[in-house]
């Protein structure tokens, strides 16, 4: 048994060591959302550290003192049935662990699922990213611009992406910034979150998309809010506009540097979303222009 | 085998309890499938996307057709089973071929309700609506189906060897198969139909 | 010739045709085998035609051991694959292939015949019964699962292998991302199998209820029949959510329906919705005959009785049905909103009660034992400590908004096989230790067998606990390259050392079990562990009627009172025994079913229209056929129990 609790440790002390070099990306925030959820994990691994210690302590204790080899040939283990306080210890102290850790949950799951905390009072920027095999498109409608496989957002700023997908579901994620929500071609999905720190973050689908899905990540660069006026500005002077065969092009399967165009393709191919979403199509409760959509496939097919 | 005459012959022998017990639980796998169809069902009830509506395509008079004509037959299946208690084979079978005529209206109309969704252009593939909307209807109908052919089996062996306590059982749960079917197309016909057309 | 083009690999390798020679190789060799030795008559009599619960086990386990391996080898090549960045030994299409494959033969063809496998063998046993309610049912279920693996089997050789995942993911799925007839292939395989799944669910729920020896009340049932019971009765309601999942992925890959695509009032997401209702009783559908198993081993080395029984049985109950209630934390990220996420993730941490019970009743089974070390009780004993870690790294995934930033990473991939493996796999190989003298009268090495259990456990542990890390670092579950700059090398080089240490472990298993047949003593008699349960109060290796007397019990541990207080098992005197007969149906049925499966994959329709009309015609049979059964004679049962030393000891 020694091998083995050696072995663990050593293996423990390595993981620390080739970690310690650089915080892993998760444990690394940048934001306030992922701060969120940092905090929650470092918080479940102390818990769930205590845990499997007393596991393992109460094992190592049990395996040691009752072994076989350390008994006598006639000693005749006791029928034990059970025991009325024992158990409520083993059913009482789970309980409230999980109760402890419920709590924890639904107040975090909450906070980094609305504008994060300080920054309610602002109007956040809205970016449309959206999916494709393999590539990412980020439309900024309020600048009128759009950038591929990149995106830049002002820091300390509240920014609100809009997920909706062409293809496959992918899952929308940076790891420093905020945990994952996925793109789907039948809705938008919506993640709020600020950056805090100027910089260059990882972002990548994290939901198997197919061939190309290793690949399919993109950049986002975080900076003042003055340089990211300069950087809009300067899309604006140099890029050329985005139209709907363009978009078609881009939209083929593979795989694309990073691009900046003038203008977006959410004004020719509307988003998943209020009229042009699945979930409102044909449905009761609809909206007015809907209602006459209705009408239309009434009168086509009679 | 020991047969224990203190118990209807369906459940004489520890054999047959078991095999009512398994049909039994059979039933509640079914259930669990229906009740899956009819979740889908309402998922997406309402995403016909370009095609028609139910409202649209469902016509009452098959579908009554087919509601009375079901009804009637899970009746004449349990009457069935009633002269089979009573020991009265020939009345039994009088019953069973009944029902199985009943069955075969019932699949007839349905065959006819399917052409005619056909015909005003709603098929598996014309939107989620309407490809739920027939496989649910074509699951059932397919049970129907398979009971027909069960049922004839079944008659034939009634015919052929009396009522014994193999026979007796094999029919007591045709019977219960039926009445499922004939439940399961109450569910049908209020949350599919009715809900649908109104 | 173009009828014959659907069949071609779309995308061939050198591998794929090395294996398709094997494949023709081995499948050659084994038919030569047969006919040269003459044991075609007796592979049909006593084995294909069988509808001896044990005989039929036996079968089960066979088949997963060998699936074992086809994904065990799936495993090595993905984590050699990621060993190093930029490597270049699978392409995407192959990998994704590769881990689809894996996914579904470990869990489909490789843990569920393993589990029912060892229920089969070791259920009626430990209810005192001479067989299953319904033999030939038993057999078909088990033909079924085989033909559905072996469908699933040849799709890599013939049209390509699905690449979907084994969450298979629509829109991913559909027609237009996924060409291949590789998705076909995951349906019907599935589908066939699943259906033999759920026939073994009513049998079993059958047999548990109805067939139980004199005096051995629910409660005085032994524990692995208890998980039994309660594995089975979420089979009966978890599986037929499947069988329609799986109909409406067919129709709309084969039929053009819209029910999963993007368009036309489909609905994506709902496919996953449909395939984790299933999927997360499919979870426990695994586990709890583990527990079961683990209760049984652990009870028997610690020569103890099981620690709190009851709360052992309520707290199976209560994991079967949260088990139905827990679905959506497999995709917490679809954005349901943060109340919907609230909700399953209370109900999922829940899930943790239970389980902690368990865990804690377990060892206190130790406590005050007396406890032998030998390979089912180091499995047991390894068992617990990592299972906990996986249970506790389950309760952080189950933290809606932590799970924002674990899911799809490595980190959910580290958990699962941390439940899986010293869990079920674990398990499984503890049982089969555990019960092998029960079943062929001779114990497996130990020596061997303690080598394999370290092998496996610091393998495992080498390969699994660094992708906590790599996840908690960004790197997604799928991908099958990766850059240096993103540091994931170290790690991943590890997982793959360990992955390459648990292989060797699993060639430890298969080599002691040629070892042992050929080398073991084979007079360990009818008690070889100083077990418990009634299983045990037979001969080894087992008769075919299993007692010649029927056993009367008034506890859990009938065995240990016959031994310990005297109390008399075995009343009354031998008598004439009704067996069930052979019969031919199940494999026919199967084999037709295979063939429909096949011919559906590829639209074959005249094939297909063919094979159901032989499917309902072979049904039509079975219904007309009079089989009565047969009776083994009092003579013949005595005499085999004098050559087993005396009757009923």
């Amino acid at each position: 048994m020694k091998l083995k609790w050696t072995l663990l440790t050593f293996i423990f002390t390595i993981a620390t060591v080739l970690t310690g070099c650089e915080p892993l990306l998760v444990l690394d925030p940048k934001g306030p959302q992922a701060a969120t959820t940092a905090d929650v994990i470092w918080l479940s691994i102390i818990t769930m550290a205590f845990i499997v210690i007393t596991v393992l302590v109460l094992l190592i204790i049990i395996l040691v003192k009752y072994r076989a080899s350390k008994q006598d040939d006639d000693y005749e283990p006791p029928h034990i049935e059970g025991n009325p306080i024992v158990e409520g210890i083993i059913v009482g102290i789970p309980i409230l662990i999980v109760i402890f850790l419920s709590i924890v949950s639904v107040v975090s799951t909450y906070q980094v699922e609305t504008v994060p905390e300080g920054y309610e009072d602002q109007e956040p920027l809205v970016i449309y990213a959206s999916s494709s095999n393999w590539k990412w498109h980020f439309s900024y409608p309020e600048q009128d611009i759009e950038t591929v496989n990149y995106v830049f957002i002002p820091t300390d700023r509240s920014v609100q992406f809009k997920l909706y997908s062409h293809g496959p579901i992918t899952s929308f994620w940076v790891p420093q910034l905020a945990g994952q929500k996925y793109a789907m071609a039948d809705m938008v999905t919506t993640i709020n979150l600020a950056a805090e720190s100027a910089g260059e973050f990882m972002g990548r689908n994290a939901n198997f998309s197919g061939e190309g899905f290793a690949e399919n990540t993109f950049n986002v660069i975080a900076m003042p809010q003055d340089e990211f006026d300069t950087w809009v500005d300067d899309i604006h002077a140099t890029a050329d506009p985005l139209t709907e065969d363009i978009f078609n092009e881009l939209l083929e399967p593979g795989h694309l540097g990073q691009l900046a165009f003038t203008g977006t393709h959410l004004e020719f191919s509307p988003p998943p979303e209020g009229e042009h979403g699945g979930h409102n199509h044909g449905s009761s409760d609809d909206t007015e222009q809907s209602e006459d959509e209705h009408d239309d496939s009434e009168h086509d097919h009679h | 085998m020991k047969i224990d005459h203190s118990q209807p012959l369906e459940y004489s022998t520890h054999k047959n309890e078991m095999n009512i017990l398994g049909f039994w639980i059979f039933l509640g796998a079914e259930i669990m499938l229906f009740a899956t169809l009819f979740t889908s069902y309402f998922i997406y009830e309402n995403r016909f996307g370009n095609g028609p509506s139910g409202a649209e395509i469902f016509e009452i008079t098959p579908v009554l057709i087919e509601t009375v004509v079901l009804l009637t037959s899970s009746f004449t299946i349990g009457l069935a089973i009633n002269a089979m208690r009573l020991n009265r084979p020939k009345a039994m079978l009088w019953f069973l071929g009944i029902t199985l005529l009943l069955g075969a209206t019932f699949l007839s109309v349905e065959i006819y309700e399917f052409v005619h969704y056909y015909h005003v252009g709603a098929t598996l593939q014309t939107s989620a609506f309407t490809g739920i909307l027939l496989t649910t209807l074509g699951t059932h109908g397919a049970h129907v189906t398979f009971g027909l052919f069960w049922g004839i089996a079944i008659f034939l062996q009634v015919k052929k060897h009396g009522l014994n306590p193999e026979t007796a059982n094999k029919s007591f749960n045709y019977s219960l198969y039926w009445h499922f079917l004939d439940v399961m197309w109450i569910f049908i016909f209020s949350f599919i139909y009715l809900k649908g057309m109104m | 010739m173009e009828f014959f083009e659907r069949f071609a690999i779309p995308h061939p390798d050198p591998m794929i045709y090395a294996s398709m020679v094997a494949i023709v190789l081995v499948s050659i060799a084994i038919v030569a085998g047969l006919t040269y030795f003459k044991k075609w008559g007796y592979l049909w009599n006593e084995w294909l035609t069988t509808t001896d619960h044990k005989r039929i086990g036996i079968m089960y386990l066979i088949s997963a051991l060998v699936m074992l391996f086809r994904g065990g080898a799936d495993a090595v090549m993905m984590r050699l694959q990621l060993s190093s960045p930029e490597m270049e030994f699978l392409n995407a299409q192959h990998y994704n292939e590769v881990f689809t494959t894996h996914g579904v033969v470990m869990i489909f063809f490789m843990a569920m015949p393993f589990v029912i496998g060892l229920m089969n063998y070791v259920v009626p046993l430990q209810i005192g019964a001479r067989d299953v309610a319904f033999p030939r049912l038993n057999a078909l279920s088990f033909w079924l699962f085989f033909a559905g693996a072996m469908l699933f089997n040849i799709s890599f050789v013939i049209g390509g292998s699905p690449d979907a995942g084994w969450t298979n993911y629509f829109p991913l799925a559909s027609n237009e991302f996924s060409q291949s007839v590789g998705v076909n292939y995951y349906m019907w395989a599935l589908q066939i199998s699943g259906i033999g799944t759920l026939m073994t669910g009513i049998n079993f729920v059958v047999t548990i209820f109805k067939m139980r020896a004199p005096g051995m009340k629910l409660m005085k049932m032994p524990m692995f029949t208890w998980s039994a019971l309660i594995t089975n009765v979420i089979i009966v309601f978890a599986f037929p959510v499947l069988t329609v999942a799986l109909l409406m992925g067919t129709f709309d890959r084969q039929f053009g329906t819209s029910f999963f695509a993007t368009g036309n009032g489909g609905m994506d997401m709902y496919w996953a919705n449909l395939f984790w209702v299933w999927g997360h009783p499919e979870v426990y559908i695994l586990i709890l005959p583990a527990f079961g198993i683990y209760s049984e081993i652990i009870s028997t080395f610690s020569q103890r009785n099981l620690y709190g029984y009851k709360s052992m049985v309520a707290s199976m109950v209560l994991i079967s049905l949260l088990s139905f209630f827990v679905w959506v934390h497999h995709f917490f990220t679809m954005g349901q909103g943060a109340l919907t996420n609230s909700i399953f993730s209370i109900t999922t941490m829940a899930i943790a009660i239970p389980t902690g019970i368990k865990i804690f009743n377990w060892l206190l089974t130790m406590w005050k034992g007396k406890i032998r070390f030998t390979v089912p009780m180091l499995y047991s004993v390894a068992f617990i400590p990592l299972f906990t870690v996986g249970g506790v790294t389950g309760v952080m995934l189950a933290m809606a908004s932590a799970d924002y930033q674990y899911h799809n990473t490595m980190f959910l991939v580290a958990h699962f096989h941390n439940t899986i493996i010293p869990g079920v796999v674990y398990a499984m190989l503890a049982g089969l230790t555990y019960w092998w003298p029960k079943m062929f009268g001779f114990i497996l090495n130990e020596r061997i067998g303690k080598w394999a259990f370290w092998f496996n456990v610091v393998g495992f542990v080498l390969a699994f606990f660094p992708m906590y890390i790599t996840g908690l670092d960004g790197q997604a579950r799928r991908m099958y390259t990766y850059s240096e700059s993103t540091g994931f090398t170290p790690l991943n080089m590890l997982s793959f050392v360990g992955a390459g240490l648990m292989a060797i472990a699993f060639i430890l298993i298969a080599y002691n079990i040629f070892y042992s047949i050929k080398n073991s003593p084979r007079n360990v008699g009818d008690d070889p562990w100083n077990a418990r349960s009634l299983e045990w109060a037979t001969h080894n290796p087992v008769p075919e009627y299993n007692f010649a007397i029927e056993p009367e019990v008034n506890s859990s541990e009938a065995f240990w009172d016959h031994k310990k207080k005297k109390h008399t098992l075995f009343k009354g005197k031998i008598d004439k025994i009704h067996m069930p007969n052979n019969s031919g149906i199940p494999i026919i049925m199967a084999g037709i079913l295979f063939v429909f499966g096949f011919s559906f994959v590829f639209s074959i329709w005249p094939a297909v229209i063919i094979a159901a009309i032989a499917f309902f015609a072979c049904m039509m049979y079975s219904s007309f056929e009079n089989d009565q059964g047969r009776y083994i004679s009092a003579d013949e049962v005595k005499e085999t129990e004098e050559k087993f030393g005396g009757a009923s000891k």
